[in-house]
């Protein structure tokens, strides 16, 4: 692999231009689709910035997802300061063993079972656009609105006490940001870990209705879920079931807001599929999981004409792939309405495909017109220019969004 | 038009339902898929053939 004159990863957004990737990934995607990429700790891992490749490299057993495996690019000192191979979420895992554990979680977020849950979560976001409307403006819209909704759903989802909150808010805020350090980390990860294992024991004592609870009794009391696996998937639940739909809620307002009659569409809409549209759309366009998904190879690999050995890691900037020209046309235009816009990768590809992907669907297709019907002149009191965006954090987002109606 | 599903490939992750709830289910104990209908009609070629480029395991196969 090329050691000169490698850019360093992340690569630099445009300034004034936050919902586009990096503008060299165009460039890449066109002349280099696999080129080497500098990490954070000195590593070269390969980036891919093509949509068929990517989706190509996520279906193919020969990379691994095993973060313990020599050359796994790791996102941060923090992430990798995480790596134990005695107790990895499925998400670190390969085939059969992560499809095996994964299998554990997925009746909880089936469609008919996302489905089922609407009516509560569309309750919960009613109750915070009152508690946001009695307030008055103005307000900040993520720490109103768009972190507590998933926060409070997937809570509920797991069981675990909303009043707790402060403490799995901040360590879960800890784990996503890039700059924490190894021991941050781990303090992090251990104090969240010593939590969701007491609240374990009293799941234990006195089962509720609910997904701790439900695998506390069908899988770890028979011996087919290790209890320190169970504490490492809620970790891996409860942090992505927060950074990600939160994310998308403020970013897809602000963008929405920049699209004015597409916004109108979303919030006048009365037809569930157009809204649907719009939403996969928006998790197109923002595709905020920028660190994208990381893989290693298990053996000489040949993508796009590049070979790959056995050893070496891969980038794949998910970002890039949602704005290939060659699948989506016109793709740094947002349009709601876009045709097989559901072919996006916002989600990955391949058997590790989010996990949640249906109940950040929901969520966010409930969200975004209550937010817009509850207050039709909602506007961002402050320029795009003052805005904190989230190039600091695993996932990208808006840190504050300064808004009043 | 016949359509074939792997269990064993299935993620679970409802793609399938997504796009063609008439054709594809998850089953209630861990979320993998179930065929509903092996041979539609030739109308319904297009959602079977969307489910099967969504699939994120490849699961689905569907000849015409």
């Amino acid at each position: 692999m090329p050691e000169t004159a490698v850019p360093t990863f992340p690569l630099s957004r445009a300034s004034g231009c936050p919902f586009d990737p990096p503008p060299r990934y165009a460039t890449l995607r066109e002349e280099e689709p696999v080129s080497p990429i500098r990490l954070w700790n000195g590593q070269v891992a390969w980036l891919l910035t093509r949509y068929a490749d990517q989706r190509a490299v996520l279906a193919d057993p020969r990379f691994s997802a095993d973060v313990t495996r020599p050359g796994h690019p790791a996102q941060s000192a923090g992430v990798q300061a995480r790596r134990a191979p005695d107790r990895l979420p499925f998400i670190a895992q390969d085939d059969p063993e992560h499809n095996h554990q994964r299998r554990m979680f997925t009746a909880h977020f089936t469609v008919r079972r996302v489905a089922a849950m609407k009516p509560r979560i569309q309750e919960i976001i009613d109750r915070l656009l009152d508690r946001m409307e009695a307030a008055g403006p103005p307000a900040d819209l993520v720490s109103a609105f768009a972190l507590p909704m998933p926060s409070l759903v997937i809570s509920e989802l797991l069981g675990v006490p909303h009043r707790d909150h402060g403490l799995f808010q901040r360590a879960a805020r800890t784990l996503v940001t890039l700059a924490s350090t190894a021991e941050e980390s781990r303090a992090a990860a251990g104090e969240l870990a010593d939590y969701l294992d007491h609240l374990i024991t009293v799941k234990e004592r006195e089962p509720a209705d609910d997904l701790l609870s439900s695998l506390v009794a069908e899988r770890v009391r028979t011996g087919e879920l290790g209890r320190e696996y169970l504490v490492e998937n809620a970790i891996l639940l409860l942090s992505a079931g927060h950074e990600t739909t939160a994310n998308m809620t403020a970013l897809g307002t602000l963008a929405l807001l920049h699209h004015p009659e597409q916004l109108a569409v979303v919030r006048d809409s009365d037809d569930p599929a157009r809204v649907a549209n719009a939403v996969e759309e928006l998790l197109r366009y923002l595709t905020i999981t920028h660190s994208g998904r990381r893989r290693v190879a298990t053996e000489d690999v040949e993508i796009a004409g590049t070979v790959i050995r056995a050893g070496e890691g891969v980038v794949l900037a998910n970002d890039a792939g949602n704005r290939d020209g060659t699948v989506f046309p016109d793709p740094d235009r947002l349009d709601i309405d876009r045709p097989e816009v559901r072919r996006h990768i916002a989600f990955g590809h391949g058997s590790h495909q989010c996990l949640g992907q249906n109940l950040a669907r929901a969520e966010l297709q409930l969200a975004y017109p209550a937010l817009l019907r509850r207050f039709p002149g909602l506007r961002t009191t402050v320029p795009d220019g003052e805005l904190r965006f989230k190039e600091d954090m695993l996932v990208y987002g808006v840190h504050e969004l300064p808004v009043a109606w | 038009m016949r359509i074939a599903i792997d269990q064993d490939k299935c993620c679970a992750a409802g793609q399938c339902v997504l796009a063609a709830d008439d054709l594809f289910d998850q089953r209630d104990e861990d979320g993998v898929v179930v065929l509903l209908d092996a041979a539609p009609p030739a109308g319904a070629l297009d959602r079977a053939r969307e489910a099967a480029t969504l699939c994120p395991a490849a699961a689905i196969e569907v000849s015409a």
